[in-house]
């Protein structure tokens, strides 16, 4: 479809150049002083920030509970590892099964509540997940995490690839995994059931009376935000070789929707930029002040009161319709 | 066999009895007026009929199928679409991207994720046929939100009738418009009767329109049946001209 004229760069030639800012970043992280682990903590956050904006800018319904699906992730893949199967790939699709089974379950619950409602309650579900992490000390070791075990070589028959100990092998290992993710976010955005998604987002009432079926549409678009939030839980435990029971918490799911509004929850790759932004700040910041939160709030009201289209709205006002 | 059948409906919101014990029969390829003083209960009448919300009793039979329970999405399909006296449609989407959702929910596209170059094509010709009847053509990238009202509103008819319907139900129509595009809109709706007879039934205020338009007329007073006939039958009962005729004409 035909593209507006405010746009100022092509959506295409800006995706190239963060596909390009991305496959490079080992590279020049390190020449502006800074690590690649810093990266890779960039794309996982990024990949649960964009999965959120999936069911938040592109079918207009706010989650405060993304936290619970990242964290299932996260335990699954972390408790894989621990006390089943000594394998990186089982882990991810372990704890991505264990965030998406629970997403279809809580989805179900909930699709029929709108607005402030739908996010309230997804915060008490989400809740009830960091209860049961917290609680549980002989599984999931409660307030101290789990920790005792760490993510596995990948092997691929013929040779195999050190993501344990080479920063570098884990940050493309990541990036890979957020491009297959994201590819399919893209994918389904830009199909007719991704234009139905839109259509509720932009008026419900009409998409209803086009014969769409709201309910059904929103539990599969809030199915697949979790299950993409899950892969990048399952992916920031293996970066840290541990997790607890702050992955869960509420105010983790509040970081996402930060990102995503920082960013830009219209654009696609806005939440990227969020992501990237919120954790350079967190590291910067964090190292002067243990009050790192409060800056990052701050630069949060001023984007929101002088940009409320995010940092990415102020150089494209559209990206994907 | 009526295409639509509505026996004795009732819609009570608490004490309120905004439609009480309304029936209407609508043959294949009428045009149906319903017209009445403010608060007389048509727009309830129509929200009962597409299934915004069900009745307290009475029963609605659409094409042979009781749709009294029914969701809004099951009715679509069947072949039933609506606009709002309030034009509800997409303000940010151009009028090409509000016409293509309709075409593939139509098609039975809504959940595909990949689509044919093929069907693709077929999606994009069915947009620009819908866009040439309803005069939308040369305003096709244009965002609807900026559109005048006139265009607004036949873009919202066309996205009914994107979905293939065999019953349109429209809500004023003309409501706020000027002269001009008061025509243009009753030029379109009657081409869409008579070229296509397609089955419609409206809500209307202007007279003009409607006395234009009409096959019957159907007067709700009060949620219930005051009288219905003809435009000429209608224009000279007393009661019509007592109750609504006297004081809006």
């Amino acid at each position: 479809m035909k593209r507006l004229p405010v746009n100022r760069l092509s959506s295409r030639t800006f995706s190239v150049i963060i596909w390009i800012v991305l496959l490079t970043l080992p590279i020049w992280m390190r020449a502006v002083g800074s690590y690649t682990e810093l990266g890779t903590q960039v794309v996982v956050l990024a990949l649960a920030a964009m999965a959120l904006n999936f069911l938040l800018g592109f079918t207009g319904t706010l989650s405060f509970g993304h936290a619970a699906y990242f964290g299932l992730g996260a335990y699954g893949a972390a408790m894989t590892i621990k006390y089943l199967v000594p394998s990186t790939p089982l882990a991810i699709v372990v704890g991505m099964a264990a965030g998406t089974i629970a997403a279809m379950i809580i989805g179900a619950l909930i699709v029929k509540l709108r607005g402030v409602y739908f996010a309230m309650v997804t915060i008490a579900f989400g809740q009830v997940f960091y209860f049961i992490t917290f609680r549980w000390n002989t599984v999931t070791g409660g307030d101290d995490g789990l920790s005792g075990w760490h993510r596995i070589p990948l092997d691929l028959g013929f040779t195999s690839i050190d993501i344990e100990h080479d920063g570098k092998a884990f940050y493309y290992f990541v990036l890979l995994c957020f491009a297959l993710c994201v590819g399919v976010m893209a994918f389904l955005l830009r199909s007719p059931f991704g234009r139905t998604l839109l259509a509720i987002r932009e008026n419900e009432r009409r998409a209803r009376f086009l014969g769409i079926p709201i309910e059904r549409h929103l539990w599969l678009s809030f199915v697949i935000s979790c299950l993409f939030a899950s892969v990048a839980g399952a992916l920031y435990a293996l970066l840290n070789n541990f997790t607890d029971p702050r992955a869960l918490y509420w105010g983790q799911s509040g970081n996402f929707v930060i990102m995503a509004v920082l960013g830009g929850m219209r654009s696609f790759w806005g939440p990227l930029i969020g992501a990237a932004i919120f954790v350079v700040l967190q590291d910067y910041v964090s190292s002067h002040t243990e009050n790192w939160m409060s800056f990052v709030g701050l630069f949060f009201v001023l984007v929101v009161l002088f940009f409320p289209r995010g940092v990415l709205g102020i150089i494209r006002r559209r990206t994907m319709r | 066999m009526s295409l639509l059948d509505i026996q004795n409906v009732s819609r009570h919101f608490g004490s309120l009895v905004a439609v009480n014990g309304v029936s209407l029969a609508v043959e294949p390829g009428e045009l149906r007026a319903v017209i009445g003083p403010n608060g007389a209960g048509k727009t309830t009448f129509f929200n009962l009929i597409s299934g915004f919300f069900p009745p307290t009793s009475g029963r609605i039979v659409f094409d042979g199928v009781d749709v009294t329970q029914l969701p809004v999405h099951k009715r679509v399909t069947m072949g039933m679409a609506r606009t709002f006296q309030i034009t509800e449609i997409f303000p940010e989407f151009s009028v090409r991207e509000n016409l293509r959702i309709p075409v593939e929910v139509a098609a039975g596209y809504r959940l595909r994720p990949w689509m044919s170059r093929t069907d693709d094509g077929e999606m994009r010709a069915r947009v620009v046929e819908l866009m040439e009847m309803g005069g939308l053509t040369d305003k096709a990238d244009r965002l609807v939100g900026e559109l005048p009202h006139g265009d607004q509103r036949a873009t919202e008819i066309m996205m009914a009738l994107a979905l293939k319907p065999r019953l349109l139900l429209l809500d004023e129509p003309t409501a706020g418009m000027g002269d001009q595009e008061t025509y243009d809109i009753t030029r379109l709706i009657r081409r869409l009767h008579k070229d296509q007879g397609l089955t419609i039934v409206l809500i209307e205020h202007d007279m003009r329109v409607i006395f234009h338009l009409a096959d019957r007329i159907m007067v709700l007073a009060e949620g219930a049946v005051l009288a219905e006939g003809t435009p000429d039958q209608i224009a000279n009962d007393e009661r019509v001209q007592g109750a609504y005729l006297g004081k809006a004409a």
